[in-house]
């Protein structure tokens, strides 16, 4: 693909870099969960980062994004806090949320994380409250939000995109396609093959894309958004890829066929960047090396932040339900 | 003073907080064009361009929307013809506005309006005349005004537009066309605080949306027999004010609290166990609930009447707490 070539070797490996946080972030979780130390629902996204880095690489800082339960990644691809999002969900209260929100509420507004959504399907009309803004203020700004295949079958999915294409809104809908919504395969929950499908009834373009190809996933995004920013209205593009660890952290995937996990590790979307740098020599080993080692550096010093964070206190349950003068 | 109807009190409220913020935008189903079903958004698609979105009937979206606007700092107020409708807006409403400013540990700010119209009394049946004015209430995060009066309405709007909590603003229909008094001047009414809408002696009486009206009536006919009776109207449901009426009960010591949504469960049960348990020894007589009954509104004209409380209902509760 001709986008590669327009991708600096700085833009590629801190693409490459990124995809290691948020892999690191989410290993580093599943142990955690295990200890206890992280508790409660907990959703990774460990084999989708191609889709988080690529679409995110093409945002500025006062675009925003709207996630999902399974978020983390996008959050940190969109300039999360790091520190912040880890002592989040040690529970800290130095969290990005106070120890308050955890995982599937991750939010940093500084940079435009408007928050993850433990409502499946309730994020579409969130962007499309944010594109309003944006449109409304007269601001150059797009909102890109992030959701899986089970929300592709809500209302709130029909009702988003329909308004969203009626007001021409800058706003790029992301379908992940993993596959699965919870336990139930995409087969057995939707009749058609494609969720992009569904664009041309609302009335915008809809494209599906291999999700675990980071060089697609930024073109494809790139051009989304470049036609949100210019007034042009929403996309739907959906991203095929796969949850290397199901649905939740600890389920057992029993309904996953056999070989279908291991097919799809060879699909690896670090690994696919990885031997593109080698290949074209835009790194050598030594450099992938050293990006993969400071990538777990970020994240233990992540963690050791969040161990060092206190817990909240009795009193904090009370604190920040209502807004006060 | 002037007198002008509930309905075009809420446009003023909505014109004039149009015209000095152009930060705030209202959207619902007909309130462009149309100009709202019940006229309240009147002439304002034409003065403020781009600001009054007609949507489609698709209340989860609208809901969200006008969430996901507050949270990125555009105020917005959104319509829902009957609030019954808003059920199908309660996930954006209750899972994301009403709790987001404290699972985000305290990062957002949501102003956000949720205004809608509400109860019964136009032979509209049971799924366009509920009163879900304790539905609302009993989230934490949400704000919620139930107003009887023009003046109220005017001026508790203003102060809902202004605020940075959610609101979930519910406008009784059957006042929508009455008059009232309200000045030609700007004012606005605080959140949270009731109005003693006639002062008495003998016997407290806690009133919301239509059944003030009801109230007052009664406490004019009993004043004719030398009974006393204070109304009160919290107009805001949550939070409640709690001192007004604990000290009117105070000093009246006895407790009526009537209201049009169904009893079992309702505010009157939560006032009534506030005043217990803060004015227990005051009280000469047991407190009493003059509520709807427990049932969904019916079409019938002559049931749908005697769904609600009437006068009468109200002025039996009264003269027994005086025995």
């Amino acid at each position: 693909m001709d986008v590669t070539t327009s991708l600096s070797k700085e833009q590629l490996t801190k693409m490459y870099y990124d995809m290691w946080i948020i892999r690191n972030f989410e290993e580093n979780l599943l142990d955690l969960y295990q200890k206890n130390l992280a508790y409660g629902g907990m959703h990774v996204s460990v084999g989708e980062e191609a889709i988080a880095v690529g679409a995110c690489a093409n945002l500025k800082r006062e675009d925003t994004i709207v996630t999902s339960h399974r978020g983390h990644g996008h959050c940190i691809a969109k300039g999360a806090d790091l520190k912040g999002m880890m002592a989040e969900l040690l529970a800290r209260k130095n969290g990005l949320c106070k120890g308050k929100g955890g995982s599937q509420h991750i939010v940093d507004m500084s940079v435009g994380v408007l928050g993850a959504q433990g409502i499946v399907g309730a994020g579409c009309g969130i962007a499309v409250g944010s594109a309003l803004s944006f449109k409304i203020r007269g601001q150059k700004n797009v909102c890109v939000n992030f959701f899986g295949d089970g929300a592709a079958n809500t209302g709130s999915f029909h009702e988003s995109l329909n308004m969203a294409a009626l007001y021409s809104l800058p706003v790029v809908f992301i379908c992940e396609n993993n596959g699965y919504a919870v336990s139930t395969s995409f087969a057995r929950s939707t009749k058609i093959d494609k969720i992009s499908v569904r664009a041309g009834s609302y009335g915008m373009p809809g494209v599906t894309i291999d999700g675990n190809n980071i060089f697609e996933v930024y073109k494809t995004v790139g051009e989304a958004v470049e036609r949100a920013r210019q007034g042009d209205g929403p996309t739907l593009i959906e991203a095929v890829t796969y949850r290397w660890y199901g649905h939740y952290v600890g389920d057992p995937c029993t309904y996953r066929p056999p070989g279908e996990l291991e097919r799809w590790k060879e699909k690896d979307p670090i690994l696919f960047l990885e031997k593109y740098l080698l290949a074209n020599k835009l790194c050598c080993q030594e450099e992938i090396d050293g990006l993969k080692a400071a990538a777990g550096k970020a994240i233990a010093e992540a963690l050791d932040y969040a161990l060092a964070s206190p817990e909240p206190e009795p009193a904090d349950l009370f604190t920040d339900v209502y807004f006060e003068k | 003073m002037r007198q002008i109807t509930m309905a075009e009190a809420i446009n003023e409220a909505l014109r004039e907080e149009m015209r000095k913020d152009p930060n705030i935008f209202i959207l619902g189903e007909e309130i462009g064009l149309r100009g709202g079903a019940f006229t309240c958004t009147k002439g304002l698609m034409e003065e403020f361009p781009g600001r009054v979105l007609d949507t489609p009937i698709s209340e989860s979206a609208i809901a969200g929307a006008a969430y996901g606007a507050a949270l990125t700092g555009t105020k917005a107020v959104a319509e829902f013809m009957f609030s019954d409708f808003s059920f199908i807006a309660m996930d954006q409403i209750i899972n994301s506005a009403a709790k987001s400013r404290y699972m985000f540990g305290g990062q957002a700010t949501i102003p956000v309006v949720f205004r809608m119209s509400s109860g019964s009394g136009r032979q509209q049946a049971a799924q366009h005349s509920q009163s879900l004015e304790v539905l609302y209430a009993h989230i934490p995060g949400l704000k919620v005004i139930m107003p009887s009066t023009p003046y109220d309405a005017k001026g508790l709007l203003k102060a809902a537009i202004n605020d940075y909590n959610p609101v979930v603003f519910l406008e009784p229909r059957v006042l929508y066309f009455k008059k009232g008094e309200v000045p030609e001047q700007e004012y606005t009414i605080p959140i949270g605080k009731g109005d003693i809408k006639r002062s008495g002696e003998d016997v407290t009486v806690v009133a919301t949306g239509v059944m003030v009206e009801r109230s007052l009536a009664v406490a004019e006919k009993l004043a004719r027999e030398g009974i006393s009776v204070e109304v009160i109207d919290p107009r805001t449901i949550r939070p409640l004010d709690t001192e007004l009426i604990v000290a009117s009960v105070k000093k009246t010591g006895r407790l009526i609290v009537v209201h049009e949504a169904p009893r079992t469960y309702g505010m009157a049960g939560e006032i009534i166990a506030l005043v217990m348990e803060q004015a227990f020894d005051y009280l000469n007589a047991p407190p009493q609930r003059v509520a709807g009954h427990d049932v969904p509104i019916p079409y019938n004209r002559n049931l749908e009447r005697l769904a609600i409380p009437l006068e009468e209902d109200i002025e039996a509760v009264v003269r027994k707490s005086l025995k």
